[in-house]
C-alpha cells in the first residue's frame, strides 16, 4: 500500500466504519420491530404456543432437525410441517417414535403427555402462519 | 520466549488440542449416522452427538484465542501478565465448567438436564449452538470477563500497539455478543432475529479481528517485516469486515419473518464480505515474500499462508455461492451450508490457532523451531487435514445440490427422506475423507513428540 496511505488513516476508517455501519444496523432493527407485529402475528401467540416453544427447546428438536431453514440438517423442515402434515398425524408421529427400522435414521420418544403434544402442535401451527417471505420453496420444505 | 508469563498460554493450546480431538471423533460419530441411521441409537441420538461436535468446536477456538492472548500480549505489550496466577485459574474453571457441560449432554436426557440447571428460570436452551445450560453460560461469562480484565490490565500499564488494541477489541466484542444468548423471547421471530447477533457477529464480525490480530502477530514475528506496514494491511481488513459484516447479518433475515428489503440489504453487503478474506490472502502472501529474515519455523509460515487462503475459500468463496437472495431461496438449510460452514471454521478459526500454536509452542519449549523431521510432519498434517477438508467440502457441496434439485426444484418434488436416500454415495464419501482429516489430527498431535533431529535454538 502507498505511503500517503498512512495508518492512522486505516484506523480512521475502521473505527468510522464500524461506527457508521453499526448505527445503520440499529436504525434496520428498529425498522423491522416496527414492522415485525403484522409478519409474525403475535397476537396469536397463546400460552399454548409459549408452551409449544419450550418443550421445543427442551428436546433440543433443533439437533436434526431444521425450524425455518435454520437448524440441522439431518431430518426434515418442520417450519411448514403442520401445512404439509396436520396437527393429528404430528401427534401420532411423535408418540410412535423411534421407528426401530433397521439402518433408518431414528428419532427419540419424548414421552409427552396429551397436553404437551398439543402444545407442540399449537407451536408449530403458529410458526407456520409467519410471513416468510414464501419460503420454503414447496410443501416438502 | 522472552516473557515468563507468556507459559500460561500452554495449558491452553494443549486443552485445545484435546477437545479438537473429541470435536472430531463426534464429527466422525454423526457421519456414520448419517449413512448407517441407527448407528449408537439410542445411546447417542444424532442431536446429543451435534451438540458435543458444534460446542467442543466452539470452546477449542476460544481456549486457542485465550491462550494465543495470553502469548501475545505480553510480547506486544512488553510488560509481563498483569497476573498469571489468573490466567491459570481462568483456565480451570474453563475447563472443568467444559468438561462437566459435555458430560451432562452425554450422561443426562436434554430435558432433565434443562432442569436441573435452571433453565425453567431464565430459558436459553435448545438454539443451535447455544444449548449449553444457563450455568455454563453464566460460568462463560465469568471466565471471559475474568480474562479480558487481566488482559486489558496488562496493556493499561505496558506499551500498546494496535495489534493489542484490534485484538481487545475483538475479544471485548465477543463477550458482548454473547450477552445476546440470553435473551431468548418467545416469539420465535424475534429469538432468531437476535440469535444472529451472537452468531454471525461472532463470526463475521468480532472473531474476524480476533483472526487478524493473531494472523498479523505471526507474520510480523516469521517474516520481520515492518510493523507500520502490518499494522496499516491489519486495520484496512478489518475496516472492511465490519464495514460488509454487519450489515452483512441480512443475509439471515431473508426467511425467518423479517421484512423484504432485508433480501436486498444483506444479499448486496454480503456479497461484499469475501473482500477481506481476499485481503488476507494477498496479505499474508505479501509479508512473506517481501520478509527481511528466514525464519526457521517453516511449518508456522505454512499454516499463515494456508489460513489466508483457506478462509477465503471456505468463508469468501463458499459463502459467496449461497449469499444472494435468490439463490438462498433454494440452498438455505441444506448440505450447501453444512459444506460452508465445514470449510469457513476450518480455514479461518482453526487455522489461525494451529499457525499461533506452531509458532508459540516451541518458543514455550525452550527453542526457536523444531526439529526438521517434527517440521515435515507437521506440514504433512498440514496437507492432509486441509485436503481433506476441501473434500469433505465438496462432498457435501455435491450432496447439497442434488438434494436441491430433488427437493426444492421440479414439479414433482421429492420428500426430504427420499432425497436423503438418493445422496447416500456423497455421506459415504464424506465420512471415509473424514478418517483422513483425523490421520492428519493423529500425525499431527504426533509431530510434538517427534525426537528425531536437532530442534533449533538460536534466535
Ligand atoms: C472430519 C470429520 C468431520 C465430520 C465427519 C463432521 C460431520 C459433521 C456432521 C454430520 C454435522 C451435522 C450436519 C447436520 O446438521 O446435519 C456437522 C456439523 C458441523 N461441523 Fe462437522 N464434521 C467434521 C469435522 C469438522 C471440523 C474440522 C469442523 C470445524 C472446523 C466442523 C464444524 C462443524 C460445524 C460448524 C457444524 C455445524 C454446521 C451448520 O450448522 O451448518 N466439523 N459436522
Ligand atoms: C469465517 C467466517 C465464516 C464462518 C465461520 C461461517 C460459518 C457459517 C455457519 C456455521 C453457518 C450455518 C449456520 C447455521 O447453522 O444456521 C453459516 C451460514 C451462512 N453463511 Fe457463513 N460463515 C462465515 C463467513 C461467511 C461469509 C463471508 C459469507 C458470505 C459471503 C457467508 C454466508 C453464509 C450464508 C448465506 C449462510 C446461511 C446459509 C443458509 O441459508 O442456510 N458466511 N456460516
Ligand atoms: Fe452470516
Amino acid at each position: 500500500m502507498s505511503e500517503t496511505f498512512t495508518k492512522a488513516m486505516a484506523r480512521n476508517i475502521f473505527y468510522g466504519g464500524a461506527v457508521f455501519f453499526f448505527l445503520l444496523f440499529l436504525g434496520l432493527t428498529f425498522d423491522t420491530m416496527q414492522q415485525l407485529p403484522s409478519r409474525d402475528h403475535r397476537e396469536n401467540i397463546t400460552d399454548s404456543v409459549v408452551r409449544g416453544k419450550h418443550i421445543w427447546e427442551t428436546r433440543n428438536c433443533i439437533g436434526c432437525h431444521t425450524l425455518m431453514g435454520e437448524g440441522a440438517y439431518f431430518a426434515p423442515e418442520l417450519g411448514n410441517v403442520y401445512v404439509r402434515r396436520g396437527g393429528p398425524f404430528i401427534k401420532a408421529w411423535i408418540q410412535s417414535q423411534p421407528t426401530g427400522v433397521p439402518g433408518r435414521r431414528q428419532m427419540p420418544n419424548f414421552n409427552l403427555n396429551e397436553q404437551e403434544l398439543d402444545d407442540m402442535v399449537a407451536f408449530l401451527k403458529w410458526t407456520s402462519e409467519v410471513n416468510t417471505n414464501k419460503w420454503p420453496p414447496n410443501i416438502e420444505g | 520466549m522472552q516473557y515468563q508469563s507468556q507459559a500460561v498460554a500452554k495449558p491452553y493450546f494443549i486443552a485445545a488440542i484435546g477437545l479438537f480431538v473429541g470435536q472430531i471423533l463426534f464429527g466422525l460419530i454423526m457421519g456414520y449416522q448419517y449413512v448407517v441411521g441407527d448407528f449408537l441409537f439410542p445411546e447417542i441420538p444424532f442431536n446429543v452427538a451435534r451438540m458435543v461436535h458444534t460446542n467442543l468446536l466452539i470452546v477449542w477456538l476460544l481456549f486457542g484465542f485465550m491462550g494465543a492472548t495470553h502469548y501475545l500480549i505480553p510480547e506486544e505489550a512488553e510488560t509481563e501478565l498483569f497476573s498469571p496466577k489468573l490466567g491459570l485459574i481462568t483456565f480451570w474453571v474453563f475447563l472443568v465448567a467444559g468438561a462437566l457441560t459435555i458430560v451432562g449432554y452425554l450422561m443426562v436426557p436434554y430435558a432433565t438436564l434443562a432442569a436441573m440447571t435452571g433453565n425453567d428460570l431464565l430459558p436459553t436452551m435448545g438454539r443451535e449452538f447455544l444449548e449449553q445450560p444457563l450455568i455454563t453460560k453464566v460460568g462463560i461469562v465469568i471466565v471471559v470477563l475474568t480474562f479480558l480484565f487481566n488482559i486489558s490490565m496488562t496493556v493499561l500499564k505496558g506499551r500498546k500497539t494496535s495489534i493489542s488494541l484490534v485484538l481487545l477489541v475483538g475479544l471485548w466484542g465477543l463477550a458482548i455478543f454473547f450477552l445476546f444468548s440470553f435473551y431468548n423471547p418467545s416469539n420465535l421471530v424475534l429469538d432468531k432475529y437476535f440469535w444472529w447477533w451472537t452468531v454471525h457477529l461472532w463470526v463475521e464480525g468480532v472473531w474476524e479481528l480476533i483472526l487478524g490480530a493473531m494472523l498479523a502477530f505471526v507474520l510480523i514475528k516469521v517474516t520481520g517485516v515492518d510493523r507500520e506496514v502490518i499494522e496499516k494491511w491489519l486495520y484496512v481488513i478489518i475496516a472492511m469486515t465490519l464495514i460488509t459484516g454487519i450489515i452483512g447479518t441480512g443475509h439471515h433475515y431473508f426467511w425467518i419473518g423479517t421484512p423484504e428489503y432485508w433480501q436486498w440489504f444483506g444479499s448486496v453487503f454480503s456479497a461484499l464480505e469475501p473482500i477481506p478474506f481476499f485481503m488476507m490472502t494477498v496479505f499474508a502472501f505479501n509479508m512473506v515474500n517481501r520478509r527481511r529474515r528466514e525464519h526457521p519455523n517453516k511449518a508456522a509460515t505454512l499454516w499463515a499462508l494456508g489460513t489466508g487462503v483457506m478462509a477465503f475459500l471456505g468463508a469468501g468463496v463458499w459463502g459467496f455461492l449461497h449469499t444472494l437472495a435468490p439463490v438462498n431461496f433454494f440452498t438455505h438449510g441444506t448440505q450447501i451450508t453444512a459444506a460452508h460452514g465445514h470449510m469457513a471454521f476450518y480455514g479461518a478459526y482453526v487455522m489461525v490457532n494451529l499457525a499461533m500454536i506452531s509458532y508459540a509452542m516451541p518458543m514455550m519449549r525452550g527453542r526457536t523451531a523444531n526439529s526438521a523431521a517434527a517440521q515435515t510432519m507437521e506440514m504433512w498434517s498440514f496437507w492432509l487435514m486441509t485436503v481433506s477438508i476441501v473434500f469433505i467440502t465438496l462432498f457435501l457441496t455435491a450432496a447439497g445440490i442434488l438434494q436441491v434439485w430433488l427437493q426444492r426444484m421440479g414439479t414433482t418434488p421429492m420428500s426430504f427422506m427420499a432425497a436423503q436416500d438418493q445422496i447416500m454415495v456423497f455421506y459415504w464419501l464424506r465420512e471415509i475423507t473424514g478418517f483422513v482429516f483425523l490421520l492428519g489430527l493423529v500425525l499431527y498431535i504426533w509431530s510434538f513428540f517427534c525426537k528425531k533431529g536437532e530442534a533449533q535454538t538460536a534466535a
